[in-house]
């Protein structure tokens, strides 16, 4: 027996916005009978605002849970604010959903990626091009969802990665493949993240960004040499640091922060970030 | 009514029988002595031991008591039996066994394959019957084993034991039945079927969960499992679990008392015949998985298109009915039933399959009702789904079937 919340219950159990909308804009379908769950996604705009949702959904109980959920989510939204919801959204809105569950909060917002690139115009025939290699061949499962799953949701292992987007879970042959996927991304991983999430700040994003970039790529880089490096206060756009070990007494210090800590400030969080450096 | 559970998940595990309850009630309290012991406080529980031995023996058809040994379920039973046999014929390196056996030999089969053994799968057919002349091709004489189910757990569908015991008994090469869905539905006879290891559960015949028999004929070559004290004459070490012992006894008896009396017997097919009649011509779209005359009396497993097995039971556990599916959500293996699978059961209706399995104690009334509710439950689930076409009530073209 799987540990659902009680609004997955819920929602199981009286499902909203199920039925199809015949005169939608926008219909598609993830998914497929073979897998063991697939959703129909039925969208009516007007102008870039989506007033109407429905589903189907062929599925078990968490399955019609995520499609009732990602209707909701959505109705009354703008294509811009709803191109910003992830599987991650989907889970926080059902208050969780178990490990083995994922994929199925990972097939809503496949179906509502798929319907904005409809929406936005691109032709049928791209999508399978955009979607990248098929890795996982029993599921049919792309390359490019398995990379962009791991990134949004900071997974690190084939059994976090067959949760989210089934991909591995039968014959097992693409594991290799998954493997070589996590690994790739785990070491761009930090980067990446950063990066997309640039323009206009608010003082706590900076603050997180801040301390992930020193953390991450800053304070590797110095340990290496023996050195380290302490986050002492923020702010604005000034970033107050003390160096530690080797660094602090090292006489090219001064450069060390020019160089680098600054640099890397300016390349992952913005780029009039100015480095202090404290004694 | 809708207060009390409808178990209908009897091959999963089932009721501890009220008589088998009293019986083992003397052994926790007032006669706990250890049978091993010295003193009549202990030694007066082995005379109860041995008579659980002789009712088990006796349920089985077994020449000799001894040829009982209890385990601690079913999982180690096939475990022992298999991996016994493996030590003592260390030279063979074959094994067969088939495509739809449970898991306690079918994983270890896998593991065995991993540490250099080979192993045959023999399949099934669509209705999940064995391929027999399979199997008898695929013994050589680096055959070590053969492992096969009686009756299987999903479908109930029963295999031809006896002629493959006089086939082993002919090639003179071990022969293991994992007869735990049989037990108390059909009668076993070790005799009959000729085999030389048989393993049952007692939490699947009225007995608690925890308790276990291997049958091992008088001169089957094999080592134990586990070292220990001179328990079981060595061949399963480890203090006895009277209380258990004492219950798969008593519920060995009340098998016995049931399989005797027709007129319950065909009550239960009769009740599981109506519920199947009741769900394939009442409910859309409704298969049946298995051989229909030659099962156990009941099981019956149903294939629901277009709809998905873990809601389906989601949905009759909100009405107060227990049963279980094949489907992949329900088990998170994310792929349907091995079984289901070997038997080529398509996808449009593997997914949304629900075993139900009764027993002696389920009532005419919990038929009734599943049957009102079931169909309410597929009709509710059909108009979710996309594959469902509500005008003309018929399923949607599915063209990645083509896969």
């Amino acid at each position: 027996m799987w540990e659902y919340t009680e609004k997955v219950k819920e929602l199981y159990k009286n499902p909203k916005n199920v039925g199809e909308i015949p005169d939608a804009d926008v219909v598609v379908e993830v998914g497929s009978i073979v897998c063991g769950d697939a959703l129909t996604l039925y969208l009516k705009l007007d102008g870039d605002k989506i007033v109407d949702a429905k589903f189907k959904t062929f599925g078990c109980g968490s399955a019609i849970a995520s499609s009732s959920a990602l209707t909701e989510m959505i109705k009354g939204k703008t294509i811009e604010e709803a191109a910003k919801i992830t599987n991650k959204d989907i889970v926080e809105f059902l208050g969780g959903l178990p490990d083995q569950k994922m994929h199925c909060s990972v097939m809503g917002q496949e179906a509502l990626e798929k319907a904005i690139k409809k929406i936005k115009g691109h032709a049928v025939e791209d999508e399978h091009e955009d979607e990248g290699a098929i890795v996982c061949q029993c599921f049919g499962v792309s390359e490019n969802l398995i990379r962009r799953v791991i990134n949004e949701n900071n997974l690190t292992t084939v059994e976090e990665v067959t949760n989210y987007t089934k991909a591995g879970g039968a014959c097992g042959s693409c594991i290799p493949k998954i493997e070589d996927i996590i690994k790739e991304e785990l070491a761009k991983g930090a980067t990446q993240k950063v990066i997309s999430a640039k323009k206009p700040m608010s003082n706590l994003k900076r603050m997180q960004l801040v301390e992930e970039t020193i953390q991450n790529v800053i304070r590797p880089v110095l340990m290496r040499d023996g050195g380290d490096i302490e986050l002492i206060d923020i702010d604005g756009k000034k970033v107050y640091v003390a160096l530690r070990g080797h660094c602090a007494h090292c006489v090219i210090s001064d450069v060390t922060m020019k160089n680098l800590v600054q640099e890397k400030l300016r390349e992952f969080v913005e780029n009039d970030i100015e480095v202090i450096e404290v004694k | 009514m809708q207060n009390k559970i409808i178990y209908l998940d009897n091959n999963a595990t089932t009721m501890v029988a009220p008589e088998v309850v009293e019986a083992m009630m003397p052994f926790f309290m007032e006669r706990y002595g250890n049978p091993s012991s010295m003193h009549d406080f202990g030694g007066n529980v082995a005379h109860d031991v041995e008579y659980a031995r002789h009712q088990v023996a006796m349920m089985l058809g077994a020449d000799h008591d001894y040829e009982i040994v209890f385990t601690s379920g079913a999982t180690e039973s096939d475990n022992m039996a298999i991996l016994g046999t493996l030590q003592y014929y260390r030279d063979k390196k074959h094994i067969v066994t088939t495509k739809v056996e449970h898991p306690a030999v079918l994983n270890l089969c896998r593991q065995l394959e991993r540490e250099g053994y080979l192993v045959t799968y023999v399949p099934v057919d669509r209705e999940g019957n064995l391929d027999l002349d399979f199997l008898f091709d695929s013994v050589t004489n680096d055959t070590a084993i053969v492992s096969v189910m009686y009756a299987n757990n999903e479908t109930g569908v029963i295999f031809p034991v006896e002629k493959i015991g006089a086939f082993c008994k002919k090639r003179g090469i071990p022969f293991h039945i994992d007869a735990v869905q049989a037990i108390g539905k059909i009668p076993v006879n070790v005799n009959a079927i000729q085999c030389d290891l048989l393993a049952i559960s007692g939490h699947k015949f009225h007995a608690p969960k925890g308790i276990g028999v291997l049958y091992v004929r008088r001169g089957t070559r094999m080592r134990p499992l586990l070292y220990g004290g001179h328990q079981e004459k060595a061949r399963r070490p480890g203090t006895h679990n009277v209380p258990g012992i004492i219950g798969i006894g008593k519920a060995s008896e009340l098998v016995m008392q049931h399989l005797a009396n027709a007129e319950e017997v065909n009550r239960v097919k009769r009740l599981r015949d109506k519920l199947e009649h009741g769900l394939l011509t009442q409910c859309s779209n409704a298969h049946l998985n298995g051989a229909k005359n030659n099962r156990v009396d009941n099981t019956t497993n149903v294939g629901f298109e277009f709809i998905e097995g873990e809601a389906i039971l989601l949905y009759l556990n909100e009405k107060g009915i227990a049963a279980s599916s094949g489907s992949a959500c329900s088990s998170g293996s994310l792929e349907p039933s091995h079984v289901l699978r070997a038997m080529g059961v398509p996808f449009t209706s593997a997914h949304g399959s629900i075993r139900f399995s009764l027993s002696r104690y389920t009532t005419e009334d919990e038929i009734d009702y599943t049957l009102k509710i079931m169909p309410e439950v597929v009709e509710r689930l059909l108009e979710i789904s996309p594959y469902w076409d509500a005008k003309t009530k018929k399923g949607k073209p599915i063209t990645e079937l083509a896969r």
